[in-house]
């Protein structure tokens, strides 16, 4: 599986059930759809690290770094090229 | 570290707790704080910062043995185990996951070694569960920023000299600073009629445009509540699981101690079913709290993505857990239950705040909920499409 079909795995298993019957496309917004919650980030979080074994530090601690699949991918790969 | 030297130091906390800890707690509770002498015997055994790297003048125990510590601290007196879950967990650790290189070096061996104690202040009159709503306003100006608001029931509070304190900007969005005691502005209430915590220095904090560096922000602008708020709960919790663990355990017990010496009508209370039956109940419960506390530590030292998940339901469960054992301890206890001759007493005020404070029980049976929806759905795959 690349990056993204990973990602979209994860997101797609953790939708929050109002939300399961909606599509979300790579560059949909997540947490402004209110397909996730504020806790998903932290697990987003440790899903990234451990899956990619890259670690995130406080400079990539934004919001939009993980608002969407398209986002996530691009850290993955910014943290994996540094 | 290895696992021997580990459990070396928690024999050698349990040791401490035995002789330090537990003769002085209802003392404590008594006079509404922890002895400072006891704060600075917990430094120099580095019990301020258990689970923080050596680096900084911590023990570095993993998840697991953290938990265990916390347990061992928190049977002797909750109160006291007040300073694992906030100066430790909630500050220290949040600090160690997102502070920046120099914030590292520049607080955390102070919070080690007792230089400094941390408060956690997030708490408001107006807003509790809703945290991502603090009234508590930030304005920058320059290179650096105003806070202006009142925080309450903040833990340590009284006696802290770092606050990590989280406010809301014009846009609503919530940063987190690490603000000193010292700042002009700042006024401190200690908060007294409490049902728990009256050792643990509880207070209310006014900030009245208090001035903040901007080296002072910890993590980044705008992202106080999904990760330093999130980050600092989840530790909190995990604290609190063990937190509660401790006081059922503790509950269990008092309660076998006195089932077992206290007679009526001639034998000795234990032989009658009734109150086998509620410590029967009481044995189940504290395994089974035992059980998912030690399973959050092993999926949080694997960094697992349900770690965060798995510490909601240990704490969900062992704060509940550690009402009824402590309500029973009382029941088993009769009158002497409801006297504070014997801890019974206190370990009920003690129980039911743990049910409240990072995350009500209600609130954490939400987030399970919509966790077991999701798991537990056999049903028709999420539609979605890609790019």
């Amino acid at each position: 599986m690349t990056i993204r079909e990973k990602i979209r795995s994860f997101i797609g298993a953790n939708l929050l059930v109002s939300g399961e019957d909606e599509e979300f496309s790579d560059a949909d917004n997540l947490f402004q759809l209110g397909y996730v919650n504020s806790l998903f980030a932290m697990k987003l979080l440790n899903y990234v690290e451990r899956e990619f074994d890259i670690t995130v530090d406080n400079e990539a601690m934004d919001i939009r770094n993980f608002s969407s699949v398209l986002n996530i991918v691009s850290l993955v790969e910014k943290i994996r090229q540094t | 570290m290895t696992d021997s030297l580990q459990d070396r130091i928690l024999a050698e906390a349990k040791d401490f707790a035995d002789r330090e800890i537990r003769p002085f707690a209802a003392v404590f509770d008594k006079n509404q704080g922890i002895s400072r002498d006891l704060i600075g015997k917990m430094a120099e055994r580095g019990y301020l910062a258990p689970c923080l790297p050596r680096l900084y003048g911590g023990l570095e125990l993993d998840a697991l043995h953290y938990g265990l510590f916390t347990e061992i601290i928190g049977k002797a007196c909750p109160s006291t185990r007040v300073l694992l879950t906030v100066h430790c967990s909630l500050i220290g650790e949040t600090i160690l996951r997102w502070g920046t290189m120099e914030q590292k070096n520049r607080i955390l061996p102070e919070l080690a070694g007792g230089r400094r104690l941390a408060a956690f202040a997030l708490t408001e009159p107006g807003t509790g569960s809703d945290a991502k709503n603090v009234q508590t306003l930030y304005r920058q100006q320059g290179d650096h920023y105003h806070i202006t608001g009142k925080k309450k029931f903040i833990s340590l509070g009284a006696i802290a000299d770092l606050f990590l304190v989280l406010a809301r900007g014009a846009a609503g969005e919530v940063t987190a600073f690490l603000i000193d005691r010292n700042s002009p502005g700042i006024s401190i209430e200690p908060m007294t009629g409490l049902l728990a915590s009256r050792a643990a220095y509880v207070a209310a904090i006014g900030f009245s445009d208090v001035c903040v560096p901007a080296e002072n922000v910890l993590g980044k602008e705008g992202g106080g509540f999904t990760f330093i708020v999130n980050t600092a709960l989840d530790y909190g919790r995990y604290s609190i699981a063990w937190g509660g663990l401790a006081i059922a355990q503790e509950s269990l017990d008092v309660m076998v101690a006195y089932a077992r010496n206290r007679k009526q009508s001639g034998r000795p209370i234990h032989t009658f079913q009734l109150i086998e039956g509620i410590i029967g109940d009481g044995v189940a419960r504290v395994e089974a709290a035992r059980s998912l506390c030690m399973h959050a530590a092993r999926l949080r030292d694997q960094r697992h993505e349900d770690a965060v998940i798995h510490t909601t339901i240990a704490k969900y469960f062992a704060s509940r857990a550690a009402n009824r054992l402590a309500s029973d301890a009382v029941q088993v206890h009769g009158g002497n239950g409801c006297y504070d001759e014997y801890p019974a007493e206190r370990l009920f005020r003690e129980a039911k705040v743990l049910e409240i404070i990072e995350g009500t029980s209600q609130v954490l049976q939400a987030v399970i909920a919509e966790y077991g929806l999701r798991k537990f759905y056999a049903g028709p795959s999420i539609k979605s499409t890609s790019l």
